[in-house]
């Protein structure tokens, strides 16, 4: 039975127009994803639904649920349609809940504000619901605040407050794309648990095919606000009928073609590293603990070795990263770079700098708006003894290194796609020839085919220079696609050290065990075809 | 919570005796004899000896220090060297008149201020809010001894409805008291209103461009409801600030509107004070002021933990 049918719908944001006639159709009870990449529409299309779009919106067409035109109803009519017949929740559920309501006040909100119960009847709704979503009285009583909560536990009650009226239809836009992984198996389980429970239908948003693969029954592709591809999943996907998705489909799990670089040479080496935190006394008086974010880690990387780092938000990761850059000190243990010792703050030299360079994850908040690319990329030619003779040139060859041209030195940041940024900053790393690049979660923000050709230079910038890198992410289908061996961190521990493929095809730990389950993949067998198709062809 | 307020305690006890130790240093060391200076340049030094015995500045600076603090904490401020009466009773009767029309500006500077900014931001771009911000442009713009004497000259002279200046004493009764305070309360809260709805007004614009209130929208709640149960309470924090800021300056800086009504506030005992070069009064006044400032700085952190519980651990 159809529940909600979608006939060209169109959407213009002060009249520039966003989505261009869209048709679908989602069954009652039935999981419908919506996949594609930052900017196609996929969010403007749940917006639209909801009528939430931002200022100066403006729909057409007609979404017929239950015999009314949502795009046609009043806002009062929608009010008490939003929440009791569909739910929503958003990707980022650090800031998704109101900071100074507590959590149970939160949840039974839904039910008062649509009048279905008293405040103390709301109140026991909200128990129930927040245990069926996982957050059980013991340690979830009503009068949390979010802020005591972490991310995944956010989303869990942004989930009870989305389902709080047992709506016929919950649309999640990327409900776990800001979570760790084990967290995101957990999320997705629980929201098909409640698919299959509440008979609700979910329309599933989100840029990763491996997790709609997983949960979604229909599925159609979004391209620049329009479908253009639309089906049973399974089907959808092994035929791959359309251009686009092919080519999604291909960057999803590409992996670079790379040559060995790696030598026996040991480059970075960390011995014992250890750095703890003050926490604030929870009593005046109280006694000072401490949080110990890295404990005792020691590695070494050798020269034109790609060496990944996996774990959880909250690991270590960063903070160990932060160490070996030299921006944050350590409380104990060692960290040589070419044999020298890399101490934080003034100690540490000008040229040890030159020798190791980062990228970090936002490619937006990583640039200072105001300066031409030609002064960003060569702000770190000051760590040099001697500034080169012709500075403009060789920010042109490192741009022409990264795949721009040495036009765009003229530029502003604010010109630059997400991926172009990206390899702004990649130029900026590289401009000094370093020995050794700290990538942060470096092509975590990018979409899969932006992402894809960011590891494709990556990979051809490694065999040309024989670089070093140190690569720092959550994406376990990342660093197994650019990386020779691979260390898994957990609670400021190394817990498995080894060849990358090795490591994640048996992984040995428990914890490595965890996160490689955890980890959405593409059916293998879904993309046979593929060989055979191009045999046909 | 307790925690938080007894480690906010603790630093406003450090920060009256850091303040202390600061004004004693200024009024009493730093310009040099405060005795010579009061007395002028014709005094004979028997008459500046006699004035430095009085003022208790003959011991060593420790012994001076802890002497006026522990007057200070006993009630005794001093006498006034001008007056020739009691300094805590000379503040204490400029208080009656300083404090009531302190609280009684920002009360209204409050009312009109915090409906004007959450209509304004309610209503952002359209009619509503282009007539709060022009408001706020003239309330701002406009100096408020000019509004002061344009009060007095339409409610006092024209109308009658108001005295146009003085005050009656608090043995007159409240009524009396609050006809006297209106004007210049009205006179001291217009500019503070302005500058106040404008802060409400752009806090709950960011307020209301946050997540929390797309999710709220989403519960079904109309844009009015996600207003008021979820963006205000999240955009008073700023606001506090500002009324903190304004109510030390209301205390003693509304001396000119207390000039135009002709009230014996603390503004013009502090002037007067500088001008007859009384540092005993002036001393006593300005370590009250700054006290005031603290003592309101504490009440503004204990609001903002209890309305943000993000704020109440950060002790």
């Amino acid at each position: 039975m159809t529940l909600l049918s979608v006939r060209d719908l169109q959407l213009s944001i002060h009249r520039a127009p966003i989505l261009h006639g869209l048709d679908f159709d989602i069954r009652a009870g039935e999981v419908f994803g919506l996949v594609g990449e930052s900017g196609s529409g996929k969010s403007m299309t749940a917006l639209a639904l909801m009528q939430l779009l931002p200022y100066g919106g403006t729909s057409t067409g007609r979404a017929a649920m239950g015999g009314e035109n949502l795009l046609a109803l009043s806002e009062r009519r929608m009010c008490a349609l939003r929440g009791r017949e569909i739910g929503m929740i958003f990707q980022e559920p650090m800031t998704a809940l109101n900071p100074v309501k507590t959590i149970g006040d939160q949840v039974a909100e839904t039910l008062m504000i649509h009048g279905a119960a008293s405040r103390r009847a709301a109140l026991e709704v909200a128990r129930e619901r927040l245990d069926r979503v996982g957050l059980f009285e013991e340690r979830f009583p009503l009068d949390r605040f979010p802020h005591e909560l972490s991310g995944g536990q956010r989303q869990r009650v942004c989930i009870a407050m989305a389902v709080a009226l047992r709506p016929k239809l919950l649309i999640a836009d990327e409900p776990t794309t800001a979570l760790d992984v084990t967290t995101q198996a957990q999320i997705l389980d629980l929201l098909k648990g409640l698919v299959e429970e509440e008979d609700m239908a979910l329309m599933l948003i989100t840029h990763d095919l491996a997790v709609v693969a997983g949960m979604a029954d229909h599925v159609a592709v979004m391209q620049a606000g329009r479908i253009v591809e639309a089906g049973p999943t399974e089907a959808l996907f092994r035929t791959r009928a359309h251009d686009y998705t092919r080519r999604l489909f291909a960057a999803s799990d590409h992996a670079p073609a790379r040559q060995v670089t790696r030598t026996e040479k040991p480059l970075l080496e960390v011995a014992g590293a250890e750095r703890a935190y003050t926490l604030p006394r929870t009593r005046p008086f109280g006694p000072q603990s401490h949080f110990r974010a890295v404990k005792g880690v020691s590695f070494t990387l050798h020269e034109g070795e790609s060496l990944g780092l996996v774990g959880e938000s909250g690991c270590g990761k960063s903070t160990l990263a932060r160490a070996i850059l030299g921006l944050d000190v350590l409380q104990g243990g060692t960290i040589r770079l070419g044999g020298e010792a890399v101490r934080a703050g003034h100690h540490m030299h000008r040229t040890m700098r030159a020798k190791m360079q980062a990228v970090f994850q936002d490619p937006y908040g990583s640039f200072n708006p105001r300066w031409t690319v030609a002064r960003l990329v060569a702000e770190p030619l000051h760590l040099l003894h001697e500034p080169p003779a012709d500075p403009a040139a060789r920010v042109a060859s490192a741009l022409e290194e990264v795949g721009l041209v040495p036009a765009d030195a003229r530029k502003y940041i604010h010109e630059f796609s997400g991926g172009q940024r990206q390899r702004i900053a990649i130029a900026r790393a590289l401009i000094l020839r370093p020995r050794l690049i700290v990538l942060d979660e470096a092509v975590s923000a990018l979409d899969v085919r932006v992402r894809a050709q960011v590891l494709d230079l990556l990979a051809e910038l490694q065999s040309r220079h024989g670089l070093a890198y140190l690569f720092i992410s959550h994406d376990l289908a990342v660093v197994r696609a650019i990386t020779d061996r691979v260390l898994v961190m957990q609670a400021g521990e190394i817990v498995e050290e080894g060849e990358t493929g090795r490591v994640f095809d048996a992984p040995a730990h428990a914890y490595t065990k965890t996160l490689v389950a955890a980890s959405p993949r593409l059916p293998p067998d879904w993309r046979e075809d593929d060989a055979a198709r191009q045999t046909v062809v | 919570m307790l925690s938080f307020v007894l480690s906010r305690l603790g630093s406003l006890a450090l920060s009256l005796v850091v303040a202390s130790l600061v004004i004693f240093a200024v009024v009493q060391i730093i310009p040099g004899d405060p005795a010579t200076f009061m007395m002028g340049l014709n005094a004979t030094p028997a008459s500046v000896e006699t004035l430095r015995k009085a003022l208790g500045l003959t011991g060593s600076l420790p012994v001076r220090y802890l002497h006026w603090v522990g007057g200070m904490l006993s009630g005794d401020l001093g006498t006034s060297y001008t007056y020739r009466v009691p300094v805590a009773g000379l503040v204490l009767q400029r208080l009656q008149v300083s404090l009531p029309l302190t609280l009684f500006a920002l009360f209204l500077s409050l009312a009109l201020a915090l409906p004007a900014g959450i209509l304004a931001a309610a209503r952002r771009g359209r009619g509503a809010d282009l007539t709060v911000m022009g408001f706020t442009q003239l309330g701002i713009a406009v100096p408020n001894f000019w509004f002061a004497m344009l009060l007095a000259l339409l409610f006092a002279l024209k109308l009658h409805w108001l005295p146009a200046g003085g005050f009656p004493g608090w043995k007159a009764g409240v009524l009396p008291v609050l006809r006297s305070l209106t004007l210049p309360a009205i006179a001291l809260a217009l500019p503070q209103a302005a500058i106040l709805a404008r802060v409400m007004r752009s806090s709950l614009i960011d307020t209301l461009g946050q997540d929390f209130i797309r999710t709220a929208r989403a519960k079904g709640l109309s844009s009015g409801q996600a207003v008021r149960r979820h963006a205000v309470r999240n955009a008073l924090i700023p606001v506090l600030t500002i009324l903190g800021l304004q109510f030390s300056f209301l205390l003693a800086g509304g001396i000119i509107i207390e000039n135009v009504f002709y009230l014996p506030g603390l503004g013009r005992l502090i002037f007067q004070g500088i001008t007859q070069r009384d540092l005993i009064v002036v001393q006593s006044v300005v370590m009250l002021l700054v006290a005031a400032v603290i003592v309101v700085n504490f009440v503004v952190e204990i609001a903002y933990a209890l309305i943000d519980p993000r704020l109440r651990r950060q002790a």
